[in-house]
């Protein structure tokens, strides 16, 4: 940097060096520490950063649950006796939370544990409120089961999946309207007694969302499965568009003032922020062509639009790298423009085209804002149902939802909102590996 | 090879096989190629010499009509190919080109088998209706390029992997396999070493019974050595263009004498 100017004689001798050499060796050493300094600074963030997530969200894959025998009895269940399903839709939750609460004291007074003190349904609320809606769902699904008595696993109440995993303790609870520590006495009882066991959750993956009152049912069930439509989707209208853009713009587009102008606004779309995206989804395909809102289908638009750019961007630099003496030898045997394009041009591409494709898709993967604006962060309960109609109906994606669980008052969303990142972290890691074992796979040499 | 032995060399078909007249290229605004008249013969190596940017490379590409790729490139005047023009609108330059084939300066194969490098011209025409076809074609493509005994074991071996000698010569088998009336070379051994360069100058002479070829060179020694004929190119003006032993021991214009003696260029 500062060897510009001729200071002296050089040495005589190639054992000393001077002091313009002295300078120029530790400028060189002062770079590389900046450079180790920065890379350090960067691996020390990102640890940090999986640090907290990991320490905070892998907790939400292992839940507090109860196991106890269910007689399901059927003049409860099934007053007309004859399991008829349409019947017995009749019995809401209603009556089977009351199965439930008999069930639970019955067991606990089996096993000899000590309720005093306690009222029935302070005791009942240790029992997730999803619970019920989930035997009731099993036992419509299958009617003759009535009469039987059953082992089920039930989901601890949320509160009681906190103090398990230390989120939760006496002095809160003091402080708490939905658990007393007098409740709490009777967990760490039924956990002497075998009654409540900590075991991972898949409930937590397949879920819908559950309301603020029962965080221990709430699941990425319905926020995957978008995310699956919307990438699905936005892979199916990018690359094909994106690819076919990439190649006119670069082979056959007459280089004039209007393609120079393209690929101007080209780089601009690439650099727009992705809420105006989604201002631009909602004005377009839902209030003017009138979309149904939060559907993966307009989500997919709206994130295709935004990673287009992208796509067409990383595309066009795979295209021009491949050198220009294939393209001569190949239209030099007499191969048209087109054929020159995709038997040579494209295949030694392709892992370039591939690469930037799936980075473009990883990054749609992760993006929420535009999601907002169309409506993708509503409550969603049931699943979209299989494609192509599923395309239509409502669903959330998984940036969302981890927006959505971050907002919510309890703690225990904090938990989910962090496993929610995991997921989607994996989802990520799993589309880079992708697109690093394709480019692999696919790479020659010219 | 001996050098200078061009007093031998004489040309034996006096049939023309393309005829230039009043070739003009622009490149932008710049006039690259002016008033160029060139009678290339049938069975015939023509050398095209100059020094750098005279225009010779320029003129090569008119003749399969390459120049179409450079956006700025105008091309006025007419180049007849057995007495059709080239630059007609009806023509395709996609058909002219399977006529007239190309070997360009660095050796460039397609980064596929060598197989398919060769047959690849072949398919894309619909010259073989078989698989036996096809082989057959690659084998005779291959032997003419004087390849085949290096490379009939490992046909699907990939065309990048060879010699920059071997790759040259592939890149004439491709040239030739979709049988082209008339061979280009753009200054085919600017990459090989010596040897190599003896072999594909060999190869030149040989293919001389089956095509015309043109040649560009920077080598005098070269064009002196392949050539029966041999137009000298100067700041884009055709200077001189007779028979090669006329040019290189009488020439006519003080210009080619100078650059053949090595006073410019």
């Amino acid at each position: 940097m500062t060897d510009v100017s001729a200071q002296g004689p050089l040495p005589l001798s190639l054992l000393t060096k001077d002091a313009r050499m002295n300078r120029r060796n530790s400028a060189e050493t002062r770079f590389r520490f900046y450079g180790l300094a920065a890379i350090g600074l960067s691996l020390a963030t990102l640890v940090f950063m999986l640090w907290t997530i990991f320490s905070d969200g892998v907790s939400a894959f292992f839940q507090a649950k109860i196991t106890m025998p269910i007689s399901l009895s059927a003049e409860l269940l099934d007053p007309q006796g004859n399991r008829n399903r349409a019947e017995m839709t009749k019995v809401t939750t209603v009556g089977y939370n009351k199965l439930l609460a008999q069930a639970f004291a019955a067991e606990l007074a089996a096993r000899g544990i000590d309720t005093a003190g306690l009222k029935a349904s302070e005791i009942t609320a240790l029992i997730s409120k999803d619970a019920a809606g989930d035997l009731r769902a099993s036992v419509l699904a299958n009617p003759t089961m009535v009469g039987t008595t059953i082992d089920v696993e039930l989901l601890a109440a949320g509160r009681v999946d906190g103090y398990f995993k230390g989120r939760v303790t006496r002095e809160t609870a003091e402080r708490d309207n939905q658990i007393s520590p007098a409740q709490l006495d009777l967990v760490d009882r039924m956990d002497e007694a075998g009654l409540l066991q900590s075991g991972w959750n898949w409930s937590f993956l397949t879920n819908p969302d559950a309301s603020d009152q029962r965080p221990e049912a709430a699941g990425l069930g319905v926020a995957i499965l978008g995310s699956l439509y919307l990438m699905i989707l936005v892979a199916l209208m990018c690359v094909p568009v994106g690819v076919a853009a990439s190649i006119y713009l670069e082979e056959f587009a007459p280089k004039n003032r209007w393609t120079d102008l393209i690929e101007v606004n080209i780089s601009n779309l690439a650099a727009v922020p992705s809420i105006v995206y989604g201002i631009l989804g909602l004005a377009i395909f839902i209030n003017f062509m009138g979309f149904p809102q939060s559907s993966s289908l307009v989500g997919a638009l709206v994130i295709s639009l935004m990673t287009l750019p992208t796509i067409i961007i990383a595309s066009r630099a795979a295209i021009r790298a491949v050198p220009p003496s294939i393209r001569d030898a190949a239209l030099g045997v007499g191969a048209s423009k087109m054929q020159t394009v995709f038997h040579h041009v494209l295949p030694l591409a392709a892992p370039g085209i591939l690469t930037g494709t799936i980075l473009g898709l990883a990054t749609a993967l992760g993006e929420t804002a535009p999601l907002l604006l169309i409506g993708m962060v509503a409550f969603v309960d049931n699943y979209p149902s299989a494609p192509p109609d599923g395309f239509l109906d409502p669903a959330t994606a998984l940036p969302v939802q981890v927006y959505g669980w971050a907002q919510r008052a309890d703690p225990a969303f904090i938990e989910r909102s962090s496993g929610a990142i995991i997921v989607l972290l994996a989802f990520l890691v799993v589309m880079n590996v992708a697109a690093i074992l394709l480019r692999r796979r696919f790479e020659r040499r010219w | 090879m001996d050098d200078m032995r061009i007093v031998e060399r004489t040309v034996q078909s006096q049939k023309s096989k393309i005829s230039a007249k009043g070739v003009q290229v622009y490149y932008g605004t710049t006039h690259a190629l002016k008033d160029v008249d060139v009678e290339v013969l049938e069975n015939t190596v023509t050398a095209f010499i100059g020094p750098s940017g005279c225009g010779k490379s320029t003129f090569l590409r008119c003749l399969n009509r390459m120049n179409d790729t450079i956006p700025s490139c105008r091309v006025e005047g007419e180049i007849r190919l057995d007495g059709e023009n080239i630059y007609d609108p009806r023509v395709d330059p996609v058909q002219l080109r399977a006529k007239v084939g190309m070997v360009f300066q660095k050796p460039n194969p397609f980064p596929k088998s060598i197989y398919d490098n060769v047959a690849y011209g072949p398919k894309i025409h619909g010259l073989s209706r078989t698989k036996a076809e096809l082989d057959h074609v690659v084998e005779t493509s291959l032997k003419k390029a004087a390849l085949w005994n290096e490379v009939k074991d490992r046909l699907t071996a990939p065309g990048t992997g060879l010699s920059g000698g071997q790759q040259q010569r592939l890149c004439i088998a491709r040239a030739i396999a979709t049988s082209p009336e008339v061979l280009l070379m753009d200054e085919p051994c600017s990459a090989l070493d010596p040897i190599a360069t003896a072999q594909v100058e060999e190869l030149i002479d040989d293919l001389r019974k089956s095509f015309s070829v043109v040649i560009v060179t920077h080598s005098m020694q070269q064009a002196a050595r392949v050539s029966q004929r041999t137009a000298f190119f100067h700041l884009g003006n055709l200077v001189e263009y007779g028979e090669t032993g006329q040019v290189f021991t009488n020439p006519e214009d003080p210009r080619t004498e100078s650059y053949i003696s090595g006073r410019i260029g």
